[in-house]
């Protein structure tokens, strides 16, 4: 499957069907940090991904505190 | 993992309280924590009038949009910073959400107002970049709001952005800082309008759901001014902490608004007055973004005028 990784402005392609959260785990990401997106649709941590996928993990962070 | 209302699958899970909600009950539940913030903390009524202080960033445009939908009068206010490209592509994405929503929306222009952008500013007196821009922002989100008559200024700061704000006033122990810390900022003085944040419930993972369910076409790239920053550190620690035991950022807020804050509350300076350049609110003869701007100015004027070597003092 291809994963967008927007924060880190790359693409990582990566086999195998897996869960989000083993995808986030095995690329050192914090769920916390990000939300799984694909198409349209926003994925939870259980939800199983595979090769034909395009996934995009969207940071949720920002630090715009003044 | 199946929404809790419907059984439908599930889009968002919310680890803190046990949940999760398909996009369609999440938006129901993500309304009715704002509809309770405001009204639990007294933020504002729907007769009042309320300044949006929108960046083109999720929070903001997702706070613009929610309050919209509760029926609140709203008015944005988008400030340009004239930080290159990044303001350029959120003044976009906020023009095109009013136009879309058919929204009010004011524009301030700060280097059409004062001849040089934030980054400028922050380097003609000595400041970081992140202070110029605070500063510059807290200054016209008042000036707007008391010039508009409009009841209270609401800001998109969420869960997250509270709880890392509250983290580095407790590490440096910032007792004046941790007193003003509050979803409610009152009117204290006849210069200074009140500050709310209807979003202090409410998580950042939550907010961005929001924009993406709603279709909100928001800024997703991060000022470059930003990199490196503390808040972001922060964050990133309560990030470790929260996956390990979800629920923490809540506690760790709500439980200082409980407990902390009625404990340092009375140390922040009350002293108001109006700046005598300007009018708006400080403790001192002049407001600290006058200080800012004049000194700017005169930088500017001397340099034009040969080049002359000066000095300055951070303001």
């Amino acid at each position: 499957m291809k994963v967008l990784i927007r924060h880190q402005k790359r693409e990582v392609e990566v086999r195998g069907a897996r869960r989000v959260r083993e995808l986030l785990a095995e690329l050192g990401i914090n769920p916390e940090s990000v939300l799984v997106i694909r198409g349209a649709a926003l994925l939870t941590h259980d939800t199983r991904v595979g090769d034909e996928d395009t996934v995009e993990l969207r940071p949720v962070i920002s630090g715009g505190v003044a | 993992m199946r929404c809790r209302k419907c059984a439908a699958d599930a889009a968002v899970e919310i680890r803190r309280h046990h949940t999760a909600f398909c996009s369609e009950h999440f938006l129901e539940f993500f309304e009715r924590q704002v509809a309770r913030a405001i009204e639990h903390e007294r933020m504002f009524t729907p007769e009042d009038r309320v300044l949006v202080a929108v960046s083109g960033g999720k929070d903001s445009l997702a706070l613009w949009d929610v309050l919209r939908r509760l029926g609140y009068p709203t008015t944005g206010l988008y400030i340009n910073l004239g930080i290159g490209e990044y303001s350029a592509e959120s003044q976009r994405k906020t023009l095109a959400y009013a136009e879309a929503a058919n929204a009010e929306l004011l524009l301030a222009d700060i280097p059409g107002e004062y001849g040089m952008n934030v980054e400028e500013l922050a380097r003609a007196t000595h400041r970081v970049a992140c202070s110029a821009c605070g500063l510059s922002k807290r200054y016209l989100f008042n000036k707007v709001a008391r010039d508009g008559g409009f009841a209270a200024v609401a800001t998109g700061h969420n869960l997250d952005d509270e709880a890392a704000v509250l983290l580095g006033n407790l590490l440096h122990w910032q007792t004046e800082y941790l007193a003003r810390q509050a979803p409610v900022l009152e009117s204290t003085h006849p210069t200074l309008v009140k500050k709310v944040k209807p979003f202090f419930r409410i998580a950042e993972r939550e907010t961005a759901a929001y924009a993406i369910i709603r279709g909100i076409d928001y800024i997703v790239d991060e000022c470059p001014n930003s990199v490196g920053a503390r808040s972001l550190l922060y964050k990133e620690a309560l990030n470790v902490l929260e996956q390990a035991a979800p629920g923490t950022k809540q506690s760790l807020y709500w439980g200082f608004l409980e407990h902390g804050r009625p404990l340092v509350q009375g140390r922040e300076p009350v002293d108001l007055r109006a700046c005598l350049h300007c009018g708006q609110p400080t403790t001192g003869e002049v407001c600290a973004f006058c200080r800012m701007t004049e000194r700017a100015a005169e930088r500017m004027r001397l340099r034009r005028a040969g080049g002359a070597r000066v000095t300055t003092s951070p303001a």
